[in-house]
């Protein structure tokens, strides 16, 4: 004796976010019920597990059948199979698109390849997100990156139209495409204090900043690949590190400035060229694809973890930062003010986000 | 050649990859109607073709349009092979064809095929020029309009109902043609739903011929049945009531069957000048019977002498004109009509009578499939009146005369007729017939109510002297009415106790009354209604042909008995007197009869209070035995006493001393429903709480009788916050909100183990509807409070071990804040029944009547408010017009305004609360069949149902909104066969729907009723669409 068939139609689809939840969240029916129980749907409506069950079966159909149409969520809007209320439409999209930050936090960076997804199994077990879930995180990120591949203009506003999402999804979007395209590295350890956001935000920066799109918005892949000219023009900054006068003169300027200022000044005096050598080392690489992919570990290793040792306080890195970028500006010898603008705005910000334990 | 149709392929988008290697889709469309077939060009490479077509034009006989759909085929060219298939469209015309429905089709479709489903969509432009045709002996109905709603459309009135239509047309299944073997499963499919969307098309044109015989120009009540029988043939039949409607200017009559709304000065000085036609304007759909110039209740007795009567040579004049049209509409009214009039006691009945029944009588079958009427239509209800009986199936040897099924049906029909006249009536109202197939056994079953009709509706002219009319009606006031007996108190049909109406006190009421109506808005009611199910199975032993007939036939008798019983029982076990929408199904199985009854029980005012049950057992001795009694008796009162509460039944406590009214005549103790409880009087000293009232007797005597008991009991109420009903709307609710969401469900239940007994299937089957309705309001628990109305359940036997149950119904919002309050210009109360006086100006209760309601609403509000879970109601949101939660689904319509998919609301009911139907757009009856060869990829079943549902719904919503239209009403799926073989990964399934498409606007406050209204977008965006 058993239900063969059971199925509950509604003309407006009837939609539980809970059970979508649990659904995106890659639970099988079975366990859906169960979190549902312990929730107290039942107790709070008189309801048996069986009523339970059949009504988690029939979301989970629905949101099967929805699937494909969330695949490109412009469609879900104009389609007939379906009469769902726009404002639910959006709540749908939205979640469906949402990601766990410890699984993205595993993938960013990686070649959204098939390889990759092999790998989905390990991320899963790791991050206790489960296979399915992760799955679908994983062809999310797939598709928008094929997508907005093929798209002129800026990347942010590609992703909010064609995929319908709020800004700040898109934003985060943006990131995980911008870093899967240059395959920045994110996975070494001295990278894992970093957090999805962190490097979002730094995403966003060299988007404004480094990218083609920045000077020129109606190229394809603009905000995708960083732009040529200006990394060849980054090697330009290297005689701050290589002309001994201009090195002293700097210092000076900047010591001058701090002077009193903070606790960590010796630090600072005492540092001072080994942390500009890094900055500018890291500058004049950024020609190379490999070097690119280390940009965040260079950061890193040659100046966030040296003024770490010497204890500076976040607005110690603030303060040093500031004045080592304006002081630049008064060098007469420095010809180069306006790449050294790009190239310290992204970097300042980038650090004040990454400074932290 | 009267008619010319034009079309025009605009676009298509959405459509699947048909060329693996380009990802795309060489899309062309052929457009087809009779045997013309236009092509438009190749559109290549595109998933969103734009092929701005020209208009392609087909000349063609206005019959051809009734019958033939526009058949538009979406291929992909292939240039090496033959082209593929994508998928068809079928665009029903006949809307088209009517000049008050919708004049041009416009807008995107999705594009169907029987194996794949819905493959994207395309963008069609249909438009009909039509000439005027006068050739008398012409074969098309063009013009007629058919309804699929069951009372006066609410934009219309009736100028006159003419009465019962019916017609059947049978073919050969092409799926069960010898070709059917070596052509593809899609080519039968497509076969067969070509095939009956031709047949309901001829189906409608005939019956639409009879109605321009009739003199009439449109069908309500339109019921289209399918039987398909297999080897034997497809029959398709329909029956509707012919009524000639009168287009109401819009605006100018609520929706509402607000009485008070000032009558119209036509209606007074039409009085005495009956006009031939019958169609001037006079009274609206709410024709108030009761506040024109006041019932003169105290000429009563001198109506015969009163000055302005009917001169007897009018109604006769007009009774041959009458059965002019029906003689000339049924030519074999050869049957005999026998005059039963003599049976009838009273001058004034039998004056009544005489009138009605002359112009009823001349009809062969004065049946109407209406099932709620104008106020002042029905004037007394006798009872529910069924008749069934099996057939063999044989094949069909000329498909142009049907003999065989219309003889059938027609025994039926007259059977039904014969038991209305026993019950003193000469109309039977709310009438559906019903099929039941397995094998080649068919059980025909039709079902109605007797009752008395108000004879103006019926003569032409008459419909004017509705006020003179009340002479010779007699004094009933409208809320208790149609409770009186129709027949003869000395010589009843069947045992009885008659009391005096609790009302009125003049006239004789029964103790429960049963009808297959919706209540008449005007019954006065205490309290709520509530669904009531009667469930039964009875197994019965495989066997062929005449044997099996025979063996069902045997059985039907008893489970009509048993399905009424357990009616009776579960009615007084509410405290309820009552049953409306009463709809019994008995479906056959190769070894199994399914028998479900389901109805609204409501307490009339009019009706005496139910006794209770009592509980007897056959050894009064034994102790224990006693004892267990005691306990199951104490169980059965403490669930009446909870229902009592549930339901808000606390009616009025009797004051017998009421001025002038008759005492009610001490009745006796009830009949015994269980056969075997004949004992009654030694019970007598377990009477334990009900007082003077009679109780029912149960005796238990056997595991039978505790078995019925326990079922009795298990049935849950519904929890908090919701109700349910089979009807229309629910009685005792009258503050409707508009959150509205139909909704269709289907279970097939397998029974594993093979040797059960009738019991053991009883709760089975008792158990698959219990849990359905607990689905049902576990998922709509978000809409709280809310009742699921129109709940309508259809069971079958698809397979030996499988029970299907099906069931379409909307859960509608209500504001509970009110819902004791009936709006204040109705006469509720038996307040009205105090004097004479009152009667007259029944306005002048109002204070009364909604005091005394207001009294008992803050008596029982607190109970629901401390319970329910909804924190939605709060009092921010009564305020404003479209409360954001439960108005949900109207801000979306505005919001879709803009965007390609316009909203469309569906509905089993006549209307949508909140809105007023402004225009009908025609009728929607759709047929698809669905098959799959990849069940498990599907997801089962399951999966493969839902899909097909879904998809159904959103054809019909693409349909609704290409004619313009907002909304469906009246919407029901009339057949849902599912065939499966897993084994196979096969599965196959039939779905028939059908509807009134309308548009409606949204009434932003119901009191005030056309002043303000708002237009709903989606009207314009439907051709929006097509840019």
């Amino acid at each position: 004796m058993a239900v063969e068939l059971d199925v509950f139609v509604g003309n407006t689809t009837i939609m539980d976010e809970e059970v979508y939840q649990l659904w995106l969240d890659g639970y099988t029916v079975n366990d859906a019920v169960k979190v549902r129980m312990e929730g107290g749907v039942l107790e709070e409506f008189e309801a048996s597990a069986d009523v339970l069950l059949s009504d988690t079966m029939d979301q989970y159909r629905t949101f099967q059948m929805c699937e494909r149409l969330l695949h490109s969520p412009a469609k879900l809007a104009n389609q007939l199979l379906f009469q769902i209320p726009p404002h639910r439409q959006a709540i749908l999209i939205e979640r469906y698109y949402a990601f766990d930050d410890a699984f993205v936090r595993e993938v960013l960076g990686k070649k959204l390849s098939k390889g990759t997804k092999k790998d989905l199994d390990d991320i899963s077990a790791k991050t206790s997100v489960t296979l399915k879930s992760c799955r679908r995180q994983f062809d999310n990120f797939k598709r928008v990156f094929k997508v907005v591949e093929e798209l002129k203009g800026p990347l942010v506003e590609n992703i909010r139209q064609h995929f319908l999402l709020s800004d700040k999804l898109a934003r985060d979007y943006a990131a995980i495409v911008f870093f899967a395209n240059n395959r920045f590295e994110t996975g070494k350890r001295k990278l894992q204090y970093l957090t999805f956001q962190d490097f979002a935000f730094c995403a966003g920066q060299l988007i404004n900043s480094w990218t083609i799109g920045a000077v020129d918005n109606m190229v394809e892949d603009m905000d995708v690949d960083l732009d040529k000219e200006f990394l060849q023009e980054l090697k330009e900054l290297k005689i701050l590190i290589t002309d001994k006068d201009l090195l002293d003169q700097h210092k000076s300027l900047v010591c001058t400035a701090l002077r009193g200022k903070t606790k960590a000044f010796n630090e600072m005096e005492a540092n001072f060229k080994n942390l500009s050598r890094g900055l500018v080392n890291i500058a004049a690489k950024l020609t190379n694809t490999k070097d690119v992919r280390d940009f965040f570990i260079d950061l890193v290793e040659k100046f966030i973890e040296p003024c770490r040792s010497d204890r500076w306080t976040a607005s110690d890195m603030r303060l040093y930062l500031t004045h080592y970028t304006n002081s630049a500006h008064i060098l007469d010898t420095f010809k180069h003010q306006v790449v050294w603008d790009r190239y310290m705005g992204v970097i300042k910000s980038c650090i004040f986000k990454m400074y932290h334990d | 050649m009267p008619g010319k149709l034009k079309a025009k392929i605009v676009a298509g988008r959405h459509l699947p990859v048909m060329d693996r290697a380009s990802d795309l889709t060489d899309a062309f469309v052929e457009v087809k109607f009779g045997n013309t077939t236009f092509k438009t060009d190749v559109c290549p490479k595109s998933l969103n073709p734009q092929w701005n077509s020209e208009w392609f034009k087909f000349e063609v006989d206005d019959e051809d349009l009734q019958d033939e759909p526009l058949q538009i085929t979406v291929l992909d060219h292939d240039t090496y092979s033959a082209n593929d298939a994508i998928g068809k469209v079928y665009i029903d015309i006949d809307p088209l064809l009517c000049s008050e429905a919708a004049s041009v089709i416009s807008g995107w479709f999705p594009i169907y095929d029987t194996i794949h489903g819905i493959r994207g969509e395309i963008n069609v432009l249909v438009k009909v020029e039509l000439f005027n045709d006068l050739n008398r002996f012409r074969q098309s109905s063009c013009g007629v309009k058919f309804f699929c709603t069951t009372s006066i459309p609410r934009c219309y009135r009736a100028a006159m109902v003419h009465g019962f239509v019916e017609e059947l047309v049978v073919n050969e299944d092409p799926e069960y043609q010898w070709i059917d073997r070596i052509r593809t499963p899609r080519a039968s499919n497509e076969a067969r739903q070509r095939l009956i969307s031709l047949m309901s098309g001829e189906l409608q044109r005939k019956i639409g011929l009879k109605v321009l015989e009739m003199g009439g120009n449109a069908v309500v009540g339109y019921l289209q049945c399918f039987d398909l029988e297999g080897e034997s043939g497809l029959v398709v039949r329909a029956i509707g009531t012919a009524c000639t409607l009168d287009k109401l200017s819009s605006g100018s009559a609520p929706n509402t069957n607000t009485h008070v709304h000032p009558n119209t000065a036509p209606a007074s000085n039409a009085c005495n000048s009956p006009s031939k036609d019958g169609k001037e304007p006079v009274f609206g759909e709410d024709l108030p019977s009761f506040s024109g110039p006041p019932t003169p209740f105290r000429a009563l007795p001198t109506s015969s002498s009163s000055p302005p009567p009917f001169s007897p040579s009018k109604p006769c004049s007009r009774q041959s004109s009458s059965s002019d049209t029906d003689l000339s509409l049924t030519p074999k009214t050869g049957m005999g009509s026998g005059g039963s009039a003599g049976k009838e006691a009273g001058p004034l009945k039998t004056l009544l009578r005489q009138q009605t029944q002359t112009a009823l009588e001349q009809r062969e079958f004065p049946f109407f499939t209406l099932t709620s009427f104008p106020p002042g239509f029905l004037v007394h209800v006798g009872g529910v009146v069924s008749a069934r009986s099996v057939k063999l199936l044989d094949r069909i040897h000329n498909p142009d005369e049907p003999e065989t099924r219309d003889a059938w049906w027609e025994e039926i029909r007259q059977e039904i007729k014969s038991h209305a006249k026993a019950l003193g009536c000469h109309a039977v109202v709310g009438y559906s017939e019903s099929t039941s197939i397995c094998e080649e056994v068919c059980i025909l079953s039709a079902s109605g109510t007797a009752a008395i009709l108000n004879p103006r509706y019926m003569r032409e002219g008459c419909l004017d002297i509705g006020s003179t009319d009340h002479r010779f009606e007699e004094p009933s006031p409208p809320s208790c009415g149609f409770c009186h007996i129709p027949y003869d108190e000395l010589n009843m049909p069947f045992p009885a106790q008659l009391t005096y109406c609790y009302h009125c006190r003049r006239q004789k009421v029964p103790d429960v009354l049963f009808t297959t109506i919706d209540m008449p808005p005007e019954a006065a009611v205490t309290g709520k209604g509530c669904l009531i199910q009667a469930r039964l199975c009875r197994l019965k032993k495989k066997a062929q042909g005449e044997v099996n007939a025979t063996a069902i036939s045997n059985l039907l008798p008893f489970m009509e008995y048993e399905l009424h019983t357990q009616l009776m029982n579960k009615l007084k076990l509410r405290s309820m007197n009552a049953l409306f929408g009463l709809h019994i199904q008995i479906s056959v199985g190769e070894n199994m009869l399914l028998g479900l009854a389901s109805a609204t029980g409501v307490y009339l005012t009019a009706l005496p209070a139910p006794g209770g049950i009592q509980i007897a057992g056959k050894t009064p001795g034994d102790l224990s035995n006693e004892h267990h009694i005691l306990t199951i008796q104490k169980r059965i009162n403490d669930t009446i006493t909870k229902n009592k509460e549930l339901y808000q039944i606390n009616p009025p406590e009797l004051t017998e001393e009421v001025v002038g009214s008759p005492i009610p005549e001490p009745r006796q103790r009830s009949r015994l429903f269980r056969s075997h409880s004949e004992s009654s009087d030694e019970l007598s000293e377990l009477d334990l709480s009900h007082g003077k009232k009679d109780a029912f007797v149960l005796e238990i005597d056997d595991t039978d009788a505790v078995e019925d008991i326990h079922s009795l009991l298990t049935d849950a109420p519904p929890p908090t916050g919701f109700y349910s009903c089979n009807t229309e709307i629910m009685p005792g609710i009258y503050n409707w909100t508009t959150g509205v969401q139909m909704f269709t469900s289907v279970r097939v239940f397998r029974l594993s183990n093979a040797n059960l007994t009738n019991q053991g299937l009883n709760k089975i089957f008792t158990d698959l509807c219990e849990n359905l309705l607990k689905s049902f309001y576990f998922k709509l628990r978000s809409m709280i409070p809310c009742c699921l109305c129109h709940l309508n359940f259809t069971v079958a036997v698809p397979e030996e071990e499988l029970i299907q149950v099906a069931v379409t119904a909307v859960a509608m919002t209500f504001d509970k804040d009110q819902t004791q309050e009936k709006p204040a210009d109705k006469p509720v109360t038996k307040g009205c029944s105090e004097t004479e006086e009152q009667l007259q100006f029944p306005l002048e209760l109002c204070a009364d009547s909604s005091s005394i309601t207001t009294q008992t609403s803050s008596k029982i509000s607190g109970v629901p408010e401390s319970t329910n879970v909804s924190p939605r109601v709060s009092s921010l949101e009564r305020s404003s017009p479209l409360p954001e939660g439960r108005s949900r689904s109207l801000r979306s319509n505005r919001s879709f305004g803009g965007s390609s998919v316009p909203v469309v609301k569906m509905t089993p009911l006549s209307f949508l609360p909140g809105t007023r139907i402004i225009k009908y757009l025609g009728i929607i009856n759709m047929f698809f069949i669905r098959e799959t060869t990849s069940l498990r990829e599907e997801g089962g079943v399951s999966g493969f149902l839902h899909s097909f549902i879904a998809e159904v719904f959103a054809m019909v919503r693409a349909h609704v909104a290409a004619l313009g239209g907002n909304a469906v009403v009246s919407y029901s799926m009339k057949e849902c066969v599912l065939m499966e073989n897993p084994n196979k990964n096969q599965a196959q399934c039939l779905i028939n729907v059908s509807g009134d498409a309308v548009i409606c606007v949204i009434e932003t406050d119901q009191e005030s009723m056309p002043s303000t209204i708002n237009v709903v977008q989606t009207c314009s965006s439907g051709a929006d669409g097509a840019t």
